[in-house]
Parts: C-alpha cells; structure tokens; sequence
C-alpha cells in the first residue's frame, strides 16, 4: 500500500470567534485576516512540514488546489510543488490537482506539469479534479453549466498534448489553440499517471474506469462516511468489468498518533476541533450553483434524501452527524483516527481493507497544528505505523498508477533532502 | 392546469420546447423569469381574456431541453429568435420577465421588425458593481422563495410539486430550469446588453417591483436610458422581483393598457 502525506495548508490564526464574526471561511472570508508576515512562516512551515515528510519515507507528500479559502492556502499547487522538485529525491509528487476546467487554454497546465515532471526527474502524479463549486464558480467565476464539459474536454487536451509527437491543431467546443506544442514534454511515458479526485458521483466512477484513472473520494469526514461511496465505486468498477485492483483508488483520512490513545487524545484535540469549527464555517450559500451537479446526481441525491426522511420518520435517524465540532464526536464519527500507534495501524488496515484503496493519504497536519506537533505525528506514523501497513496488498496487486522516474544514475545531482 | 390552456411543442436545435397557449385576440407572448413556468398563472389568465398568450420554454426550462448545447450568447439568441418565430410570434408583442428579459431585449434589437411592442419585467443583462444586482445564483437553501417575490410563500406556491408529477423529476427539472438561467447569466447577469440597447426601437414598457430584492429599480432607469424606442416606466407596489407572480392584475393591466 502507498502512504501518501497531504497538506491542505490551513491559515493557523483564525480568530477564536471566527464562526460569529465571518459568514464563511470561504469565498467572502475576510481578507483583513490574513496577515502576510504569518502568512510567511505558515508557507515555510507547511513546506517543511512536506519536506519532512519526504525524509521520513512517505510514498508521496500531496498539494492540492483552493482558492479565496482560509483552510486551503495553496491556490497554485504547481507553486509548491516545482518547489518540492527541488528539495526532495525520491517521494512522488501528487499534484491533486490542477482543476482543468479554471485554465483556457489548458495548456498552460499541461506546460507546468511537464515542466514539473521534468525537475524532479518523473515523480509527478497529476491530479485533475473537476474542482469544488466554491473555487471554480464562485472564486475563479465559471459557469456552472458548462464546467464540466470544459473540464473533459481539458483532460483530453491536455493527454494529446503530453502525448502526441508532432505540432497539432486542437478545434474543440470551448479550446480552440492552433498550434499545440507543448515543451518540454514529460519524462514519465506515454504522460504521468492521472488521478481524479471525485465526490462520488456515478458518472465519475464511470469516467475513471473508461479512462484507467485512479478514482480518489477526498472528504474530510472520515472512513465512515467514505464507505458509501467506496461501495459505490467497486461496484461500478465490477459491473464494468473491471478488475478491482485496489490502485485504482484514494482515499484520504485525517490521523493522530501518540504513544498513547490518552497522549493522542489530549494532542490532537485542539487541531481537529480548530479544523472543524473554524476551517470547515462554510455557508452554504457557496456549495450548489445550478449546473454545478448533473441531472444523474441531483437524482441521486433527491431519492437519498426521500429515504433518509423515511428512515428518520420511522425512527432511525442518520449515523453520521457530518456538523460535530467536538473532539469526542470528531473521533467518534472516524472524522479523525486518533491512538497510538498499534491502534492507528490496525485501524487503517480495516480501513483501506474495507474501502480497497491502495492509496492511503493522510493528513497529519490539520486544523492549527503547529510544525512542532506536525512533525511529531509525522514522525511516529513513519517509524511505528508506516512498517504494519506498507505490505498490505503488494502480494496480490500491482500498482499500474504509480509514478514511473529516471534511474538514479540518470537523475541531477542536485542539493535535496531526501 | 387552468382551463382552456393547450400544449404543443416546437424543435429548438432538434429539442422539443413546450408551449403553452390560451386565449383570444392578437398573440401576445410571455418568456417567464427565473425558474421558468412550471405552471399556468392568475397573471397570464387576465392576459388571456383580451390575447391569445402563447407561453414558450426556452430550452432548459421546464417543458424543453437542449440548454446543454448552448455555449454562447448568439447561441441562445438564435435558440430565442427560433422558438419565438416556430411558435408563430414573429410581429407580435412579446412580455419577457427576469432572466428572458435579458435574450427578449437582444432579440428586439438584432432583428429590428421581428417583434412589436416588448415589455421587459425586472429584465437581467446590464450589471453596475456600483449597483450590483443580488446574488441568485449564490442563496441558501429555501431562500431565493423569499427574493423572488414579495412573500416567500408566493414563489414556494408557484413551484410546489403537484401530487400527479414524479418529486424526483419534479426537482431535476427546476433543477434545470436554474441552470439554463446560469448558461447564459453566471455570474453576473450582464450579456453585454447595454452596448446594444440602442438598438432595440421597439415601444417599450418597463415593469418593476416596488420591493424588488433582485434587479434595483435604478437599472430601469438605464434600459430607459438606452432604449431606441418610446419607453414607459411602471412600478408596481407591494411586489418584488417577479412582480407578476405577486400582483397579477396589476401587471396585467398596465401591459394591457400599453398594448391597446
């Protein structure tokens, strides 16, 4: 199994009355929050917080993409990741994503990858999410109705791009570029493995499997919410016909380990509860323009209610409270794993045997999580929980997602940490 | 379904677009605002005892389709121009009301000739960020109810599921209708319009809301402005947005006035 560390880098100062004093962290946050001079110690402890990482033996330490958002400070991921290129060896670089559809023409995304690809010597997986509503409609103001026609037509742009070998001409419905010529070309052949990451709607599953991407469900509640659209997704993958490799999927889940579940739970608890009371304030006003979600979906998601009302109605209400910003009901719900080591590992290994998934992200930095403490978690996951999960599948399966770099002998010579 | 109301469809780009029709007298058409027409209205009915009102969707809303295959502004003004003329108002005096108001104004100044006397209800297409329209597309569940008219309860009626319609499909297709809006408005309702205004010499007649919560009555002042054509002003009180969901007779009898 792959353990892939994830940063979201979170602002770390949200003020302690940040529910009552701003309507969301997102989209209209206020922008007198954030202070430049904290915002300079908050990126250089996040990046070596990833470097780290790097150092400790993950698989692959993970950027991803947000904008006008107070948990999310990585609105070029590209940025930080050209950055890390050069400052680690052997770790992949999951760019999780680019959102396709935000860059017209989306060359440019294509360019920056490659370009990527090629500094850090073949280790980038390139991560392609159609991108949340509240980044890609509200942030960066794209019609909802045709994100996600844009967003396909990107992704096919983009792999001709990486993988024809002569200048050619693209006349699709909304990028039209006459000369296609990206340079430099990525190493990693026939282009760098493509990942999406999704909210489990059907006809993303349906997507991957067509497409041979990895399907990846990011949620920030938990494993046991995951299991849904986990489900889901195997399923989707078996009526296809698929085999049900468990490289075919991410999944992402926030831990913290200590030596002991006590030490753990006194640790980690005001993080998770600075994420989940502060970082996750969105109003809800940001969260479905109309077009946003397909017909296929809205569908979805009106009988799923229909039964959870008529489950409720009945006496069973549901399992999951998805609003709990307490620790207790934080650890209890499976937003955040929390033990000691042996816990955590035996926990995950349920986990990722449950849902199938071969790569395992993890977020041990979250909430205002000083580098100190990030560090901390880091480190012990990598020395006591890293060596009880690193064989869990690779007797059966192999990983045909994975990066694909230069020999060593071929890489640069250059200064890097590991 | 009032009485005497009847349905056909015409192709738009190959998709059946709905049309509803009812009345006597000279055509007069009606493009709905925001969410479309999932139902025949009181406002449309005091139309109808001196015009034949013939009720189109554009496509996406509720009743037509292929909104999906409209990715510019001339392609929905094509799409505009084609359902008016298939549904055989071409010459004839159309009401266009929110959201259509913004293609009815385009399609007025365009094809000079092909429409007759235009009324524009709250229309979108211009936006001043001094000024700025609200929001609709960004509200919270349950509350554009409460911006689209002047009681929240007036705009739930219009859009509550009748009991012989499928609930599902019954959201997908307001769903839909929200959308359609989006392809040609997101984010921020201005088509461009306002360098296009002069164009339209039409008699015009402007509509609005005393307490419109979405389209500021300053903007009627600037459709006005750049009218080519004669144009009156009418405020309606007590109604909001969609002033002719809220006062019915009121609306109906100004535009009635204005077309005799």
């Amino acid at each position: 199994m792959k353990l892939m560390w994830f940063h979201l880098m979170p602002y770390t100062e949200l003020p302690a009355d940040f529910r009552e004093r701003c309507s969301s962290v997102w989209i209209d946050i206020d922008p007198k929050l954030f202070d430049p001079a904290r915002g300079h110690l908050m990126y250089n402890d996040f990046m070596d917080e990833l470097e780290y990482a790097a150092t400790c033996g993950f698989d692959a330490i993970c950027v991803n993409e947000h904008h006008a958002n107070g948990y999310g400070q990585m609105p070029s991921p590209n940025l930080i990741a050209s950055s890390l290129a050069r400052s680690t060896r052997d770790s992949a670089l999951c760019i999780l994503g680019n959102s396709v559809a935000l860059y017209n023409p989306p060359t440019r995304v294509a360019e920056e990858m490659a370009m990527i690809d090629c500094i850090s010597g073949g280790r980038v997986i390139a991560g392609f999410p159609v991108g949340s509503p509240q980044d890609t409609c509200f942030a960066y103001g794209q019609n909802p109705s045709m994100l996600r026609q844009r967003y396909y037509e990107g992704i096919e742009f983009i792999q001709q791009a990486w993988t024809r070998d002569e200048v050619f001409t693209f006349d699709g419905r909304f990028t039209k570029q006459r000369y296609v010529n990206v340079w430099p070309r990525p190493i990693q052949r026939p282009h760098p493995p493509i990942w999406i990451p999704g909210g489990g709607s059907v006809e993303t599953w349906q997507y991957c499997a067509e497409h041979d991407f990895v399907y990846c469900f990011l949620s920030y509640f938990g494993y046991k919410v995951a299991r849904e659209q986990m489900y889901g997704y195997w399923a989707e993958i078996k009526r296809l016909g698929k085999e049900p490799n468990p490289y075919r999927a991410g999944f992402l889940q926030f831990v913290g380990v200590a030596e002991t579940r006590a030490e753990a739970m006194q640790l980690y608890r005001e993080p998770a509860e600075y994420f989940y009371g502060r970082c996750l304030h969105v109003d809800p006003r940001w969260v479905v323009p109309p077009g946003y979600m397909t017909e296929a979906t809205i569908r979805a998601r009106v009988e799923s209610q229909m039964q959870l009302a008529a489950k409720v109605s009945a006496g069973g209400g549901p399992s999951i409270n998805q609003n709990a910003t307490t620790f207790e009901a934080i650890v209890d719900n499976g937003y955040v794993l929390v033990g000691s080591p042996d816990e955590v590992a035996d926990k995950l290994r349920e986990v990722a045997l449950d849902l199938g998934v071969g790569h395992l992200m993890l977020l041990l930095q979250f909430g205002n999580m000083s580098k100190e403490l990030t560090n901390y978690n880091t480190r012990i996951f990598a020395e006591k929980v890293m060596p009880q999960l690193h064989d869990l599948f690779d007797d059966q399966w192999e990983d045909h997602w994975w990066i694909k770099p230069l020999p060593t002998p071929q890489r640069a010579n250059a200064q890097v940490a590991a | 379904m009032s009485e005497g109301v009847t349905t056909t469809t015409v192709e738009v780009n190959g998709h059946a677009c709905r049309v509803w029709t009812k009345g006597h007298g000279p055509l007069l058409g009606y493009l709905p605002g925001i969410g479309g027409l999932p139902q025949w209205t009181p406002f449309l009915d005091l139309l109808a005892r001196e015009r034949t009102v013939i009720a189109p969707s554009l496509p996406g809303f509720p009743g037509a389709a292929g909104h999906d295959l409209l990715d510019t502004h001339l392609d929905w003004l094509l799409a505009t121009y084609d359902l008016l003329q298939k549904c055989g108002l071409a010459g004839a005096d159309l009401i266009a009301s929110s959201v259509s108001g913004a293609l009815a104004a385009d399609v007025a100044g365009v094809w000079p000739g092909f429409l007759r006397r235009l009324t524009l209800i709250a229309p979108f297409g211009l936006f001043d960020p001094a000024e700025p329209a609200t929001d609709i597309w960004a509200q919270r569940p349950g509350h554009l109810n409460g911006l689209l008219c002047a009681e929240a309860q007036t705009y739930k009626d219009f859009v509550a599921q009748p009991d012989t319609v499928d609930p599902i499909e019954w959201k997908v297709e307001q769903m839909r209708a929200l959308e359609a809006a989006a392809r040609f408005l997101f984010p921020t309702g201005n088509t461009g319009l306002a360098a296009r205004l002069g164009r339209i010499r039409n008699d015009t007649l402007l509509v609005w809301g005393e307490g419109d919560r979405v389209m500021p009555l300053a903007y009627a002042a600037r459709f006005q402005a750049g009218i080519a054509g004669a144009t009156a002003l009418t405020v309606i009180p007590v109604a909001g947005h969609l002033a002719e969901l809220d006062a019915p007779a009121p609306v109906a009898k100004a535009i009635l006035e204005f077309l005799r």
